[in-house]
């Protein structure tokens, strides 16, 4: 599996990630600077996790604009696997590669902490090596993770098994305090209508050794080298 | 020529900024609010001459970027 890992000024978890799919890949991936307008050839391009342009005027707003994003819109319309995680799925939707929103918490409180996630759909790349109804434990970080959409749009994501991961209670946790910033319907991550583009609040590739608190975000990437070759 | 966008959230769509001034202001001693909605105000100076269109170029511009038509209105005001 070739990799590639977009960096915006303001991006932070660029590190993070490369160590993550380096891991499940065994090749280092590449690292795209936003001016660059051309993408290596990759198998999987990751939208990083951060601050890309501050979140000046929306969280991902000045991103979804940038040259590169365009690169990215043309690779995922071509079938090439994308994912975006926390701000990069900020920058997904603002693009229009994936529906709805992502307000500031309900809380108005930035979130750092582990929380559950059920598996919705296993049938894609991503979550391949899940199945369905596991709860993973994966730290989210973030300030804007209310995901949004009208209740139309919401419908046809669980009609078309669109929904990847919801929040979940991890063990006893009450059930008022699992969702950590309020999305509708507990959603914490969504596919495109191929299935090919990802966008997730959690980090996967903060949950890959022990010392990181869980090795449950190991599957996602394990899951696409398997699948991607 | 200059240009002023309101943006403001959709109605329905949660805005925990809102709830939070109109508790405040309920805490300082205001009756009477029934709720609050926060949003964005932003001046574009447009250069002189740029002629007819203006209008539809500034609401172009929202569309694309200065608002996120998922979850927010805008409103432009041309002001010559």
């Amino acid at each position: 599996m070739k990799t590639a890992i977009v960096v915006f000024p303001g991006t932070n978890r660029e590190r993070d990630m490369a160590e993550a799919l380096e891991m499940a890949s065994g090749r280092p991936p590449a690292m795209v600077w936003h001016r660059d307008g051309d993408l290596p050839d990759a198998d999987l391009i990751v939208v990083p996790g951060g601050f890309s342009y501050g979140d000046y005027l929306r969280a991902g707003a000045m991103a979804a604009h940038s040259p590169v994003l365009r690169s990215v819109a043309d690779a995922a319309r071509r079938g090439v696997a994308v994912l975006g995680v926390c701000n990069g799925f900020q920058i997904l939707v603002e693009a229009g590669l994936l529906p709805g929103a992502l307000l500031p918490n309900a809380s108005l409180k930035f979130v750092c902490r582990d929380i559950g996630l059920r598996v919705v759909n296993s049938g894609t790349a991503f979550a391949a090596a899940y199945g369905s109804d596991r709860t993973l434990r994966m730290p989210v970080a973030h300030h804007d993770g209310n995901y949004f959409a009208d209740d139309g749009t919401l419908d046809r994501l669980e009609d078309e098994d669109r929904v990847a991961f919801r929040y979940a209670p991890l063990g006893g946790e009450a059930a008022d305090r699992f969702n950590p910033n309020g999305s509708v319907r507990n959603i914490a991550g969504i596919y495109n209508e191929h299935g090919n583009v990802l966008g997730m609040m959690p980090h996967p590739e903060n949950a890959v050794r022990p010392d990181q608190g869980s090795t449950d975000g190991r599957g996602l990437f394990s899951g696409l080298a398997a699948a991607l070759g | 020529m200059k240009a002023k966008v309101h943006v403001t959230l959709k109605p329905g769509v949660l805005d925990p900024q809102g709830k939070a001034i109109a508790h405040a202001l309920e805490a300082l001693g205001f009756d009477g609010v029934a709720d609050v909605r926060q949003g964005k105000y932003i001046e574009i100076d447009l250069e002189d001459g740029s002629g007819g269109g203006a209008e539809d170029r500034v609401n172009e511009m929202c569309e694309k970027l200065l608002a996120n038509t998922v979850i927010e209105n805008y409103r432009v005001e041309i002001e010559s």
